[in-house]
């Protein structure tokens, strides 16, 4: 059996990834899909733990986790597609609109 | 351990083999059948010392030969490691789904009892829904990595015309599910045995009619076969998302949508046809209604079951390449009006009188 | 080095590397098909760790559903232009990154693993049913809804005319 602490110290490090990527690509699409990754890892870290303390809450967490990442992906995208149309770009530092 | 190992990797075996000659077959019964259908010969041109064998050296032999041999290439400004990952992602689903397909009840040998199904998880039908929908990826990747319009034009209609039927296919599963009481395969073949009102078998096909109607037009429709075929559009679109891939690539994409065939037939055989169950064979033998019994070995069983579910997975394939040279092509936007507005309510209302009369039936699942 | 240690080892390397493949390639649909191998191998992982409903529902819904809309979109708006980098934002952001990773690395290692007896028939979509009818009623209502009003805004953000 594999201890706990490997998938938590699994789970940090592909969530950092993540985090790395969001912070720096300057692709929308690419920022939406390292959001993805953060949210497998916290994913990961519930399961691992559902199994250590026997709960099926964590899983069920999980599957509430799976529906809003679904419904976020969707709109983000949706928001993406209409930014493109507009302003042609998928660059976030050239929707600076609103800034002072 | 070393002899569980081994009986796993030969129902592996057994079941790769399987459909990988099916699919062989398959390509076989196409090209001379659609030939009978169509009142000409079809190939018989290639024979080994004066045999043609009805056109089977042509198909089996001559074939594969040419399109191994043919020059591999990628489109110009094409996507070298899409190209060629593309043929694999189309071929892996079909192959692998067919791991939780039951081809057998269970065969004794000694004092070791052998589940004849590849792996029996408890998720059951999940994983051949989640395989499925990795069939996806084939598509639209393999559209993408040509750089031709054509092609990305064929790989998107058809990944939109997969993803719309895979809700219809999953919604029609329910009924028979809730009527079974099980996800697992092996459960509902075996539930499959039972006699209703003592001489009619359980069989899907009586129990939800509607539920295999919808599952066989939404299963024929995910594997994108005529007469859901724009996606491919031989008159329109050229070969649409396989236009660039020639040689072997294409030869996985073409055993891949015959192994989709198969897979398609052995899933609808497992859900509504029985599966592997003859009517009236038990374990021991033959026990008809009136009364009769025809006891028969354990070995002699077992080969009428296995023998049973490849006629049946057979009579499926033959009915799904008859279906394609008899029926015309759907408009694009008459597919995604069948799998949006008339399958997927007629589905959802499957689901809802199937509730209604197990709940007023007080017994009505077969859950065992 | 037993067995199921061993095959989590690999397991989590490949999923590391296909997540840095993701933020890492140039070309964004490369990124997501490595996005896609880093989910698979997650919902593998999750098989590992007796989730056998959740590791299906991830390659349904996630693998097979999502990332197919991430695809899309991506060929329909089919970027050509590669994207300007300046070099300082790059190293400070690294080292932020990896200050983060190694800080939750030693807050993790040293959890102590307990491991109870897991019940008959844990992590089944029996179990996973029960207790998502029973416990999460509520949840499960509110997350159909939340599923209806992203399909609306999809569906009006994304269109041409109202």
């Amino acid at each position: 059996m594999v201890p706990l602490n490997y998938y938590l110290v699994l789970s940090a490090v592909i969530f950092a990834i993540g985090v790395t990527g969001v912070v720096l690509r300057r692709n929308v699409l690419v920022i939406l899909m390292s959001i993805e990754l953060m949210l497998n890892a916290v994913n990961l870290t519930f399961i691992a733990f559902a199994r250590s303390l026997g709960s099926m809450d964590g899983q069920v967490v999980v599957f509430f986790v799976m529906t809003v990442a679904a419904a976020e992906a969707v709109v983000g995208l949706a928001i993406v597609i209409s930014i493109f149309r507009h302003r042609q770009t998928l660059d976030p530092q050239d929707l600076q609109l609103l800034r002072w | 351990m070393i002899v569980d190992l081994g009986i796993i990797a030969a129902k592996a075996f057994f079941v790769v083999f399987l459909v990988l000659n099916f699919a062989g077959i398959l390509g076989w019964i196409e090209r001379k059948g659609s030939a009978l259908v169509q009142d000409r010969i079809g190939a018989n041109r290639a024979s080994v010392f004066g045999f043609a064998g009805l056109g089977l050296v042509n198909t089996l032999i001559a074939d594969p030969i040419k399109l191994f041999t043919k020059e591999d290439f990628i489109p110009l400004y094409g996507d070298r490691l899409l190209h060629t990952l593309a043929p694999c992602m189309a071929f892996f689903p079909p192959l692998v789904t067919f791991a939780v397909i039951p081809f057998g009840d269970v065969l004794i040998l000694g004092d070791r009892v052998i589940n004849l199904q590849a792996a029996n998880v408890n998720i059951g039908i999940l994983y051949i829904f989640a395989m499925a929908s990795l069939g996806v990826y084939g598509v639209v990747v393999g559209a993408w990595a040509s750089n031709n319009k054509f092609s990305l034009l064929g790989g998107v209609r058809g990944a939109a015309q997969m993803v719309s039927y895979e809700i219809a296919m999953g919604l029609s599963v329910i009924g028979a599910l809730m009527v079974y009481g099980t996800l697992e395969l092996q459960e509902i073949a075996r539930a499959q045995g039972n006699l209703l009102w003592g001489w009619l078998p359980a069989w899907g096909f009586f129990l939800q009619p509607l539920g295999f109607i919808i599952f066989y037009t939404a299963a024929i429709a995910e594997t994108r076969r005529i007469p859901f075929d724009l996606p491919e559009g031989e008159s329109e679109l050229i070969a649409g998302y396989h236009v660039e891939y020639s040689g072997a690539k294409f030869l996985m994409f073409f055993a891949g949508e015959f192994a989709e065939i198969v897979t398609v037939a052995g899933l609808t055989t497992t859900l509504f046809f029985g599966g592997w169950q003859i009517p009236y064979l038990m374990r021991d033998g033959f026990h008809f209604p009136g009364g009769a019994t025809i006891l028969l070995p354990h070995l002699g069983v077992v080969f009428l079951q296995v023998g049973g579910f490849l006629l049946k997975v057979l009579f499926l394939c033959w009915l799904q390449i008859m279906l394609r040279w008899s029926l015309p092509r759907f408009r694009y936007d008459q597919v995604m009006r069948l799998g949006w507005k008339i399958l997927l309510p007629l589905a959802l209302a499957n689901v809802m009188v199937t509730a209604l009369i197990i709940v007023a039936l007080q017994n009505g699942t077969l859950k065992p | 080095m037993t067995a199921p240690v061993l095959i989590f080892f690999v397991l989590a390397a490949s999923s590391i590397v296909s997540s840095l493949l993701v933020i890492l390639q140039r070309n964004v649909v490369h990124s997501a098909m490595a996005l896609v191998a880093t989910l698979f191998l997650m919902a593998i992982i999750f098989l590992t760790l007796e989730a056998p409903m959740v590791a299906a529902l991830q390659i349904l819904v996630y693998a097979g559903a999502i990332m197919v809309l991430f695809l899309f979109v991506i060929m329909l708006l089919n970027p050509l232009v590669s994207e300007s980098r300046p070099m300082v934002w790059w190293f400070f952001g690294a080292l932020a990154a990896m200050l983060l990773a190694i800080e939750f690395v030693a807050l993790f290692l040293p959890v102590a693993t307990e491991s109870r007896a897991l019940p008959e028939g844990f992590g089944s979509p029996g179990m996973l049913a029960q207790s998502l009818f029973t416990d999460f009623v509520l949840p499960f209502e509110i997350a159909s809804i939340v599923l209806l009003v992203a399909i609306i805004g999809a569906v009006v953000l994304a269109k041409r005319e109202i």
